[in-house]
């Protein structure tokens, strides 16, 4: 993975020394309240429900296994013993007191990272897919793309300030696994009949209370030219995104009140200025450069193929695990494994301390140090010898970490919610949990084949509950908490918004509603049609009977 | 105590006055006026002793920067800190116009946003009130790297040590 170099270093070094400043200034009355605010928030601190909450950046996902153990770290130190693992594969910790950030940016730079923009009206950490490097349907490696927009967003000096956040998304494999339709910006590599490397560019998606499919803003972009059109992007945005209304200042709004063509040739003509800036070309030796910092790994050859074959014959329950969580993989022999963060009886994405302790030594010992945090909210260890997985699997097991369930409705995407987040109408990890409980029979969820369930709660959509195949929204009626369920979302290749069900219901019906919803896809569908197949094919209606029945 | 900075210096013989729209024109003196005013009065603006600097904010459109070179001073309006937008406008006059003068942030200047403006390419800051320039000063030395480069060092770190 990327190598922080000195400049890497002094500059998180003394990013660290300034909001240790600027924290003092605080305390002392020197900044006001709002003067802090957009410093402490591209600082990664939230102020929340409970205590304030730091978001660390994990950019695109990586994590060394030293990183991992610095998280745990700060788990036991400053916060309650765990950490969660978000969406945009970062992680978030609920509980650190505001005078102590400082000391865990510190921690923080000690192992290469920091906090830099994971909140704030500003360009957050980019992320990617889980599977960079060795997925089988990949085009190109997004990594060091990835590296090298984290470096021109980094304290950007133009764009510390925008309308609103602003979250960019890259993939590199046919099947989309980044969910780059629903980000501000989605790049999709891609390579042309003559072998041309370069980008798919998209606009405008995202998710939130207005959500929306991103727009080709360009079929192709040559990857020399990634900085200067990122640039023309931003900078259209910076000067014509709205700042009377703050929910209407993403750039989607920009994007629908132009129109996706005047806005792409607006962003077409500041382009043929940026990219004459030299600052913003890439020569081939940069992009190489880049590429060295992602070596494959140095692979075993002697690895047993058929050792896997073997175990599949014998002990049931690896078996499952063989088939729910782990992935195949570009290099013979060996396969990444996801490290289920979903058991039953945790928040999902939540890790603690030991599990993140743990994580770290296995990453070692089987996956060459490095781990990855997904989309989905669990853990990837990317590059596992098949001839080593039984092992794995048993130490994973004794850390709660092999739940058996990856793409199962218990593998659920879901937001703090009333928790922890003070803009939630509504809880979210409770209704998993009610879920967990209600659907703990793992045949039947096997049977129920890909099944996506997300949680928000709040039409803020961090549990990114318009993209799931069912997507469940806490809403506050009169001070109760009811639920908006919706039926048919994706954020893959083919994204689409869900459609409402019909009107919330209460809490003590959520489950029982996601029953008869379930119930009805299995009596409809057919043969060995998915979830979202079976909605695509016969439609809401009679969804609908059999959920108000 | 003079909260004007300049070039990172604090400056206190200053001998510009902003005059509102309704302000009369004094006869000589260096003087900024509003964009709607330099518009609707730029020649007569033009026949006096004393130079004349224009105020912008985020509201101007970029295209109309190419017309202002020539001006000795150009003031860009922060109507608060958070509205980023006249950070775009600094670039584009350094970068693509190539001008030379005076760009003056004006407004909601605080501290803690002087490093993103001098590197966007304003070079003097008129600091609020009610905040201490010379404490302000510290603000430039925070950072002694970045990644996308400025005016005294062109090219990012990326292309430096490749
Ligand atoms: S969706 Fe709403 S409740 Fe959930 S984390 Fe986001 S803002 Fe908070």
């Amino acid at each position: 993975m990327y190598q922080y170099d000195q400049y890497d270093q002094q500059l998180v070094d003394q990013r660290v020394a300034q909001y240790r400043d600027q924290t003092r200034r605080y305390l002392a009355g020197e900044l006001s309240e709002d003067e802090f605010r957009p410093l402490r928030l591209q600082n990664g601190l939230y102020i929340q429900r409970h205590a304030p909450m730091l978001r660390v950046s994990i950019p695109y996902g990586l994590l060394s296994s030293a990183q991992l153990r610095v998280l745990a770290h700060i788990a036991r130190t400053y916060d309650k013993g765990y950490g969660h693992f978000t969406t945009r594969q970062n992680i978030q910790y609920n509980w650190p007191p505001l005078e102590t950030v400082p000391d865990i940016l510190a921690d923080l730079a000690t192992v290469e990272m920091h906090a830099i923009q994971t909140s704030g009206n500003c360009i957050r950490n980019v992320t990617s897919d889980q599977f960079a490097g060795i997925a089988e349907d990949e085009v190109e490696d997004p990594r060091p793309y990835c590296e090298l927009i984290r470096q021109w967003a980094t304290l950007h000096p133009e764009f510390a300030y925008l309308p609103r956040k602003f979250k960019i998304a890259v993939t590199g494999s046919e099947r989309d696994r980044a969910a780059t339709q629903v980000h501000d910006i989605g790049l999709q590599l891609q390579r042309t009949a003559d072998g041309e490397l370069g980008f798919r560019v998209l606009v405008g998606g995202g998710l939130g209370r207005t959500p929306i499919i991103g727009e080709v803003v360009r079929e192709f972009l040559p990857e020399r030219e990634l900085l200067g059109y990122l640039e023309a992007i931003l900078r259209v945005y910076n000067l014509l995104g709205r700042r009377d209304n703050m929910y209407k200042a993403r750039i989607k709004i920009l994007v629908k009140a132009m129109g996706i063509d005047a806005f792409a040739s607006a962003v077409e003509k500041e382009w043929q200025h940026t990219r004459q800036d030299p600052a913003l070309q890439l020569e081939d030796a940069d992009i190489a450069g880049f590429k060295k910092h992602f070596p494959a790994p140095a692979y075993r050859t002697d690895v047993d193929t058929a050792g896997a074959d073997r175990l599949l014959a014998g002990n049931a329950d690896f078996q499952r695990w063989y088939r729910r969580n782990t992935v195949s993989h570009q290099q013979p022999g060996y396969r990444a494994v996801v490290v289920s963060l979903k058991a039953k009886d945790r928040a999902p994405g939540d890790a603690t301390d030991a599990q993140m302790e743990a994580v770290a030594e296995l990453a070692e010992r089987y996956s060459f140090g490095e781990a990855r945090v997904t989309h989905q909210q669990n853990l990837v260890l990317a590059d596992v010898a098949i001839d080593t997985l039984e092992a794995l699997w048993h130490e994973l097991d004794q850390h709660g970490l092999a739940t058996p369930n990856v793409g199962t409705l218990s593998d659920m995407i879901c937001c703090p919610g009333l928790d922890f987040c003070s803009l939630a109408n509504a809880g979210s990890i409770d209704i998993a949990a009610d879920i967990n409980q209600r659907f703990d029979d793992l045949d039947y969820i096997y049977d129920l084949g890909e099944l996506r369930v997300n949680l928000s709660g709040c039409m803020n959509g961090c549990g990114h509950h318009t993209v799931g195949h069912i997507g469940i929204l806490g809403v506050d009626k009169k001070g109760e908490e009811f639920y908006q369920i919706t039926l048919g979302g994706s954020s893959s290749n083919d994204a689409t918004l869900g459609d409402r069900l019909g009107p919330a219901v209460s809490k003590d019906r959520v489950v029982d509603t996601m029953e008869s919803i379930i119930h009805a896809y299995t009596d409809l569908r057919e043969g060995e049609e998915s979830f979202l197949e079976t909605y695509r094919r016969v439609g809401m209606k009679p969804f609908k009977e059999r959920a108000y029945a | 105590m003079p909260n004007l900075i300049r070039d990172r210096k604090l400056v206190d013989d200053d001998t510009w006055t902003h005059l509102d729209d309704e302000q009369p024109v004094p006869a000589s003196g260096d003087v900024t006026v509003s964009w709607q005013r330099w518009q609707a009065e730029a020649d007569t603006l033009r026949n006096r002793d004393g130079r004349l600097g224009v105020r912008l904010d985020g509201d101007v459109p970029v295209e109309e920067l190419a017309g202002l070179t020539e001006l000795p001073l150009i003031a860009l309006h922060f109507p608060a800190f958070k509205d980023g937008r006249c950070y775009s406008h600094a670039r584009l006059l350094r970068s693509r116009h190539g001008y030379a003068g005076e760009i003056r942030a004006i407004g909601d200047v605080l501290r803690d946003q002087l490093a993103y403006m001098e590197r966007c390419g304003i070079n003097a800051f008129e600091i609020r009130e009610d905040r201490s320039a010379d404490e302000a000063l510290q603000a430039f030395d925070e950072f002694s790297v970045d990644y996308q480069g400025r005016s005294e060092r062109p090219f990012p770190l990326r292309l430096r040590r490749s």
